[in-house]
Parts: structure tokens; C-alpha cells; sequence
């Protein structure tokens, strides 16, 4: 039978909503006045209509950096979900190992942002650093600050440390939820553990999963902390991810108008993601429930 | 409010989706609805509809402005036909 949706306990979240306009909301349409205006500071205002969105579109330096968001954030997805995965398929299920393994695995997701850009910044250097004194002395020449490729391979692995982590945490969470019964019919059928783990555990999985993605998604799209402090967006622009470019532009150059016209962009790109997430997410429940 | 320096075209522009909002808000309260599954093959309420709408026509207005330049009074004819499309098949 089909039934009525009554919408009305969203009025509950209204406190959340007043805080959250303080937030976000009030700022938001702050950045969108901008968007549309000029100023030389001294909070004064020239209007300047679409102009920046145009320069903005226009611009090389933006896709660029979309470019190399999306490869950037491409690149973590398809290491940290699949070693996610692997990680928590071969964790302790239950007792003392299991508990321990589950606070060691947490410890990196404690660790503050810029710590973690700083221990990867020292780790990383020839002259003091354990990673790269030991390329070094391996005849690898590893050198973050000036190879395009070595800062890349950096920023990349430093995230798959620094997050591999969530995802496993997260498998893990789906993977106990899963009744002994399934495993028992399995093994009565002599299924593989291939097969056990194609259709019983990915499939029990997949609302975490989901979940998994379009977090280290958002989050790996928004970075900016962690490679700045390792590269500063460098050598070059090889490292200048969505975000550090938009605080050069906006803090560094003061174009305020420019990067408020990028951010409305940015923020719009970030919307629609996490909105086809969520509705892939919520329809697979529904489906499955 | 000096500091949000706000202009005229932007406070009518949140006008209209305050109001927009407001408008479906009070819409969901007089007629509830059943949710409905459209060519998107997603369940959508008429509050999913005009989220779409209005996420669409962002989208829209920055292409258009990207590919044809900035005539926006052409790209919101598109996106009115967009909205419509969008709450008869969604």
C-alpha cells in the first residue's frame, strides 16, 4: 500500500538550521555577493556582474587544478578502497587481536591534519628523513621538493596511510553485521572463498562501502592541509590542488571576487557528487530492504 | 550588514529561493504526497524535485555562460524548460 510522506519532523532540525545559518549559510551567501563584485579592500564594492564566473570558466589555472583534483582524488579512491577492504577481510574477527588491531588502526585518524603533512614532510627528506634517506642510500632519487613524480607518489601514499584506515574500520563494521548463517549455507553449497566473498560479503558491504566512498571522496576533494604542508602545491603547480589554489587566489593575490566565483563552483561540483552518493546510497537500501 | 556587501540582484536571487522554499514547505504541510519514481528511477517528493531543479539549473547557467557567453535571460528560458521537464518525468 502506498502511503503518505508526512514531512513534518523536519521542523525538528530548525535549531541545527539557525546554527548552521551562522555556519555556513550566512558566510555562503556572503562568498556569492562577492562573486558578483570587485573591491580593492577597505570594504568597498564595484559591481562587476558575471565577469568572474566567465574569467573563471575561462580559466586554464582552474581546470588544471580540477585535473588534477579529480586524478588526485581518483588515484586514493582506487588504492584506499580496495586495500581497505583487504585489510578488514584479514583482521581478527572477535577477542583480544580483534580490539587491538581496531585502536591501532585508529591511531592515524587522531592524528591532526597538519601534524600528519609535518611527519610526512620530515619523513620524506634526503638529508634527515628515514623514507628519504633510505631511497637515497638505495640510489633512488627521491627528492619531494623538486620531482614532480616523487611528490605526487608523497601526498598519495601519505593519504593512503592516513585514511586507508576509515575505510577498513568501516568493511569492518560491515562484515561483522553479517550473520554466521550466510557462511554456513556457503560452506554447505562448497562455495570459494572468491564466491563467499563476491556474493555474500560485497554485497552486505556495499551500504558501508558507499559510505567509505563518498567520504574519502569529499574529504580527498576538499584537501588541502596535509599537501600543503608536505609540497605547497609544488614543484611548480604539479601539487596545486583545488583548494590551495583557491587560498593563493583568495588569501595570497586578495582577488577576492575571482575566488569567490571559483568557490561557488567548487561548492556547486561538491553538491552534486555528494547528492548522486547519497540517492545511489538511500535507493540501494531501499532496494535491499 | 555592510560587511555581506550585499547588491540588489543577489538579495532578489535569495528572495526567490527563500521564498521557493518556503513555498514547497508550506506545500508539503496542506498536501502531503506519496513519492513517486520517475526516469531517473529514483523515488523524488516535489522537495527532491526542486532540489534537482535548482542544482540543474546552476549547472546550466555556468554552461551557458561557459559555451555561449553571458546572455543569462536565454539560460533560464532553458532552465524553466529543465524545471518543467524535471517535475512532469522525475
Amino acid at each position: 500500500m502506498e502511503k503518505t510522506v508526512n514531512q513534518k519532523a523536519w521542523f525538528l532540525v530548525l535549531p541545527v538550521l539557525l546554527l548552521v545559518a551562522f555556519s555556513a549559510v550566512i558566510p555562503l551567501m556572503t562568498v556569492v555577493n562577492y562573486s558578483v563584485q570587485d573591491t580593492f579592500g577597505n570594504n568597498q564594492f564595484f559591481w562587476a556582474g558575471l565577469e568572474w564566473f566567465e574569467e573563471m570558466l575561462r580559466s586554464e589555472r582552474m581546470w588544471d587544478a580540477l585535473g588534477r583534483q579529480l586524478m588526485f582524488s581518483g588515484i586514493i579512491l582506487a588504492i584506499e578502497i580496495p586495500l581497505g577492504i583487504f585489510v578488514a577481510l584479514n583482521m581478527p574477527k572477535s577477542g583480544f587481536w580483534s580490539s587491538f588491531c581496531l585502536v591501532l588502526m585508529s591511531l592515524p585518524l587522531l592524528i591532526p591534519w597538519n601534524v600528519v603533512g609535518t611527519i610526512w614532510q620530515i619523513f620524506g627528506r634526503v638529508d634527515i628523513g628515514l623514507l628519504g634517506y633510505t631511497l637515497d642510500a638505495l640510489g633512488i632519487n627521491y627528492n619531494y621538493t623538486q620531482d614532480i613524480l616523487a611528490a605526487w607518489v608523497t601526498i598519495i601514499v601519505m593519504d593512503v596511510w592516513h585514511w586507508t584506515s576509515l575505510v577498513a574500520l568501516l568493511a569492518f563494521a560491515g562484515l561483522k553485521s553479517i550473520p554466521d548463517a550466510y557462511y554456513q549455507a556457503a560452506k554447505i553449497d562448497q562455495a570459494s572463498r572468491w564466491k563467499v566473498f563476491r556474493f555474500i560479503e560485497l554485497p552486505k558491504m556495499m551500504g558501508v562501502l558507499m559510505i567509505a566512498i563518498l567520504l574519502r571522496f569529499m574529504d580527498s576533494f576538499m584537501i588541502y592541509t596535509e599537501p600543503f604542508v608536505v609540497t605547497g602545491g609544488g614543484p611548480g603547480n604539479a601539487t596545486t590542488l583545488l583548494s590551495i589554489d583557491l587560498v593563493k587566489m583568495a588569501l595570497g593575490q586578495f582577488d577576492l571576487g575571482p575566488a569567490a566565483a571559483f568557490s561557488i563552483m567548487y561548492f556547486l561540483v561538491i553538491l552534486l557528487i555528494s547528492w548522486v552518493f547519497y540517492t545511489v546510497m538511500t535507493n540501494l537500501d531501499k532496494r535491499e530492504g | 550588514m555592510d560587511w555581506m556587501a550585499w547588491t540588489w540582484p543577489t538579495a532578489i536571487f535569495f528572495a526567490v529561493i527563500a521564498s521557493l522554499l518556503i513555498t514547497f514547505t508550506v506545500l508539503a504541510i496542506k498536501f502531503p504526497e506519496t513519492p513517486r519514481t520517475g526516469i531517473l528511477r529514483i523515488e523524488t517528493t516535489r522537495g527532491d524535485r526542486l532540489f534537482i531543479t535548482l542544482l540543474g539549473s546552476a549547472f546550466i547557467n555556468l554552461a551557458w555562460l561557459g559555451i555561449v557567453g553571458a546572455q543569462q535571460p536565454y539560460a533560464l528560458i532553458v532552465c524553466l524548460i529543465y524545471a518543467a521537464a524535471v517535475f512532469r518525468w522525475v
